[in-house]
């Protein structure tokens, strides 16, 4: 196969940036989209050029390292796959794909397809977890939970913090992002006892970072390499208003 | 180069092996809980071993600085595993006991690790599911809201805990969120984006690292009053492995250069169950969990060149091999001898698929007795991926599947406290050496991160901090930190002014080759002296012909990757020295001059039952080894046997 790559070059984020077009040959179906930027890197690199810089590193559609926009979509065509998954088997020879970082305020280009995710560990910071001291956790089976919980809080968990649903969202909203861990340890029983203030700590966050707001277009679901429901985001509302109605709120004011 | 003193006192506390972690835990000096916080760590890795040690020890009050190459503690390479994390809970009442699973992974590796540290490592693994589940961890479940368990890689118990085929992910995602947490509190300063570049000792005593700011290039230093390594395994020197494009073996490599000891190096596991190169570009190898093993049966044709696509292979034009082989444990033999057994078939030509170099993992038995359904609840999430990555479904024809390298046993030397020969330098997770022997069982890795992070530094390393006072700490003014940075930095030029023409990766590739076949699957006295004899030019061939382009001002991913081929190229040969020196077979390193009539790898007791660490004495010069003598007192060393 043969295509041509419209990739977005921008040497830092103080310069500015532009497509530059590449055309690369002798592409196997086979081959990842990684790989074929792994191919073009070499031929740069052998001309003394820069290559093309892109976060990646398991390869296996876990690490969440991976991700860029592909004509448009983040992580490319393919659904519930990462772009380290997509296979150039997709798409047509002779195809012209423009490759660009994810763009929103909150995630701030570092260097051509590479973007600052740190925005995202800002959040879970904020009230991503459960307080359980090493050591202080009572034998695993006396805290039974039911399957059905917990299937669902794995569905939530199985989040890998790509940042596609920002990308994704008009409003580079990280609302899914958010929802999936407030619903993974809001389904569980250890989960309970920080679950209101945790939903408040985590959304005030956001907000405050420059992510934009939910309006329901529901992008973020479409793009999710890891298939994280929309619905999850109705859980976060729900808790996030209970815990506006109730003392919560004061109780993070007291800490 | 001076030549230091080794003395490699294991420190093994006395008494009976189920109370030596007790005894030793309450034997222990514990730091005053007000002066902890005058204590600085520097753990380096955020993946399970560091994430744990990192939120732990920050729980614990001491001052912690954490450091990992990604953008975020939440992607290091254990996020990568699938299939579960052992632990002796007995749950299922089916005989197993803290007792069985020590003695499973000291028999599993061959009688080649540290008998009283696999014991502790047991006691330890109920512990790590209490905590996760804590955490949050949403482990599969039964009906009944009680947690599940398989059998897992070679196990005749059901010990295994899991969360879908993602089990890595969720116990690094929940050693994150406690990692977060602590971060927020302030109590860990997390330094994404830094790549560790060197150790600084002085006076035989760890006081701190030098590290590269990824995004500015800026290289600095960083004093502690102890150093912490979690920074994973070294598979990577194979180029095409499983693990993660990043992992590399730079920070432990410094440290044994600058007096730590490697032990081991050439116990290298190879996974049997792997998705096969597909061509020339392939840039890593995908794992298939091999919990696929409990339900595949791994097949060849029965002759040689037989191309018959597998749904026209009559049954009896098929070799199921492991079956025949090993009638007691079939399909579920550890992972060396299912590796092994696969390269056989196909170096016989009865491999299949591109190359011919890859047996078929078949669920047609599986799928007609359990159904679809059942199959996809087990696997679901594997078969997607092998169809995704091969174009091929799973459900209608049987997977193909080949050995890669997928976890590295060696490591840096450690006692039971895991501290390094260096005072103050203390090796977790896959980064030391060991627990896991000449060969890990399935399951296991996790089990060791998290046994390591969570429940034996926190304690060990009060332990040594209690000895030396803050007050001690070398300020970052000292000529030593200096003279790394300048080194660092020294190299770092070095590699952006090499005029040549050729790209790390290439000579990545060609180093990774020549170790796969010279100190894979299967070595030889004759392949290890070519390999030594090849490594040296290649490093030199590197130096004179890299091309590394762009600045070291900046973000420069090409730069990073040269720097850890560098440090592989020096590494690989070491790697091969103890292969060579090894001279029998045991585990994961297989002599091919060293065999059982069946095959099997024959271990030499009598000369090769010790730990080898290797002491750096410079590039090129030749390595020198100490040895730690290895004694069997509750499982006594037999050949191993899964007939």
């Amino acid at each position: 196969m043969k295509l041509i790559l419209k990739i977005w070059r921008q040497a830092s984020a103080a310069e500015t940036g532009a497509l530059v077009a590449y055309p690369v040959e002798h592409v196997s179906p086979d081959m990842s989209f990684l790989e074929v930027l792994d191919v073009l890197n070499e031929r740069l690199i052998a001309q003394g050029e820069r290559p093309v810089a892109f976060d990646h590193d398991c390869r296996e559609g876990i690490c969440g390292s991976c991700g860029f926009m592909i004509d448009g979509a983040a992580h490319g065509p393919s659904r519930l796959t990462t772009v380290c998954q997509l296979f150039m088997r997709h798409f047509g020879d002779g195809a012209t794909l423009v490759v660009e970082p994810f763009r929103a305020r909150a995630l701030p280009v570092v260097q051509d397809l590479v973007v600052d995710r740190g925005a995202l560990d800002r959040i879970i910071e904020s009230g991503g977890f459960i307080s359980a001291r090493t050591g202080s956790a009572p034998e695993a089976n006396s805290i039974l939970v039911s399957k059905e919980a917990s299937d669902r809080a794995m569905d939530a968990a199985a989040c890998i913090g790509c940042g596609g649903c920002v990308a994704a969202c008009p409003n580079a909203s990280a609302m899914l992002f958010t929802a999936a861990k407030i619903s993974h340890l809001g389904l569980l029983p250890q989960g309970q006892p920080e679950r209101r203030q945790r939903a408040l700590r985590m959304v005030d966050t956001m907000h405050h970072l420059d992510f934009g707001s939910c309006t329901n277009h529901g992008e973020c679901e479409a793009v999710c390499p890891k298939g994280i429901s929309i619905d999850f985001i109705a859980r976060l509302n729900r808790d996030y208003i209970t815990a506006n109605l109730t003392s919560a709120r004061e109780a993070i004011k007291d800490v | 180069m001076r030549r230091q003193v080794v003395e490699l006192d294991p420190k093994v506390p006395s008494g009976r092996i189920e109370q030596k972690w007790s005894k030793h835990r309450f034997e222990m000096k514990l730091v005053n809980p007000a002066n902890k916080r005058k204590y600085k760590v520097i753990v380096v890795g955020a993946g399970l071993a560091g994430g744990a040690a990192a939120a732990t020890l920050a729980q614990l009050g001491y001052q912690v600085s954490c450091f990992c190459f990604h953008d975020s503690p939440r992607r290091a390479h254990s996020i990568a595993a699938q299939g579960g994390i052992n632990a002796a809970k007995n749950y299922q009442g089916d005989g197993d006991s803290v007792y069985r699973l020590f003695h499973d992974t000291v028999k599993g590796g061959d009688f080649r690790s540290r008998e009283a540290n696999v014991y502790r490592l047991a006691e330890l693994s109920m512990a790590i599911i209490d905590q996760c589940v804590a955490l949050g961890v949403p482990f599969a479940r039964e009906y009944s809201g009680y947690l599940a368990n398989r059998s897992f890689g070679g196990a005749q118990v059901s010990r295994t805990f899991y969360a879908r085929g993602q089990t890595g992910q969720q116990l690094l995602l929940g050693c994150y969120s406690a990692l977060a947490r602590q971060i927020a509190l302030r109590q860990v300063t997390m330094h994404p984006r830094h790549e560790m570049l060197d150790l600084v000792v002085v006076d035989g005593r760890a006081r701190g690292i030098t590290t590269r700011n990824l995004l500015t290039g800026v290289i600095s230093s960083h004093a502690a009053d102890a150093i912490v390594l979690g920074t994973g395994g070294y598979g990577n020197v194979y180029y095409l492995s499983t693990n993660a494009k990043a992992s590399n073996v730079t920070a432990i490599w410094r440290a044994c250069r600058r007096g730590a000891l490697m032990a081991n190096p050439c116990f290298t596991q190879i996974h049997p169950t792997c998705i096969p190169a597909s061509g020339e570009h392939q840039s890593k190898l995908t794992l298939m969990s091999e919990s696929l093993r409990n339900d595949g049966r791994i097949w060849v044709p029965r002759q040689a060149g037989d191309r018959r696509p597998p749904g026209e292979t009559h049954e009896s034009d098929r070799d199921y091999f492991l079956e025949r082989k090993y009638p007691s444990f079939g399909n579920l033999v550890p992972r060396d001898v299912a590796s092994r057994n696969a390269k056989e078939v196909c170096d016989e030509g009865r491999g299949v698929g591109p190359g011919g170099r890859g047996v078929y993992l078949d669920f047609a038995a599986a799928i007609s007795r359990l159904g679809d359904d059942v199959v996809r609840q087990r696997y679901g999430n594997l078969f997607e991926m092998y169809e995704r990555i091969t174009g091929e479904n799973p459900y209608r024809q049987p997977m193909r599947v080949y050995p890669a390298i997928h976890y590295t046993m060696g490591g840096l030397w450690v006692d039971y406290n895991l501290m390094s020969n260096v005072e103050g330098l203390f090796v977790i997770g896959e980064a030391n050496f060991a627990d896991q022997g000449a060969n890990r069982l399935g399951a296991s890795a996790l089990m060791q991160g998290l046994a390591d992070g969570y429940f034996i530094l926190p304690y060990t390393i009060g332990d040594y901090l209690a000895r030396v006072s803050p007050a001690d700490r070398i300020s970052l003014d000292h000529h030593a930190f200096r003279q790394t940075e300048r080194e660092a930095a020294d190299r770092v030029m070095k590699l952006l002014s090499a005029a040549g023409r050729r790209s790390a990766d290439s000579f990545h590739r060609e180093l990774g080759e020549l170790v796969w076949n010279q100190c894979g699957m299967a070595r030889s006295a004759p392949g290890l002296k070519q390999a030594l004899a090849r490594i040296p030019d290649l490093r030199e061939e590197f130096w004179q012909s890299v091309k590394v382009p762009g600045t070291g001002a900046q973000f420069n991913q090409a730069l990073e990757h040269a720097g850890r081929i560098a440090d592989f190229l020096e590494f690989s040969e070491l790697m091969c020295h103890d292969a060579l020196d090894r001279d029998e077979s045991c585990g994961a390193h297989f002599r091919q001059e060293h065999q059982t009539p069946d095959g099997e790898a024959l271990r030499d007791d009598e000369h090769y039952c010790h730990v080898s660490a290797w002491e750096f004495t410079g590039v090129g010069q030749p390595p020198v080894l100490h040895k730690e003598p290895l004694a069997f007192e509750y499982v006594k060393p037999t050949q191993r046997s899964y007939k």
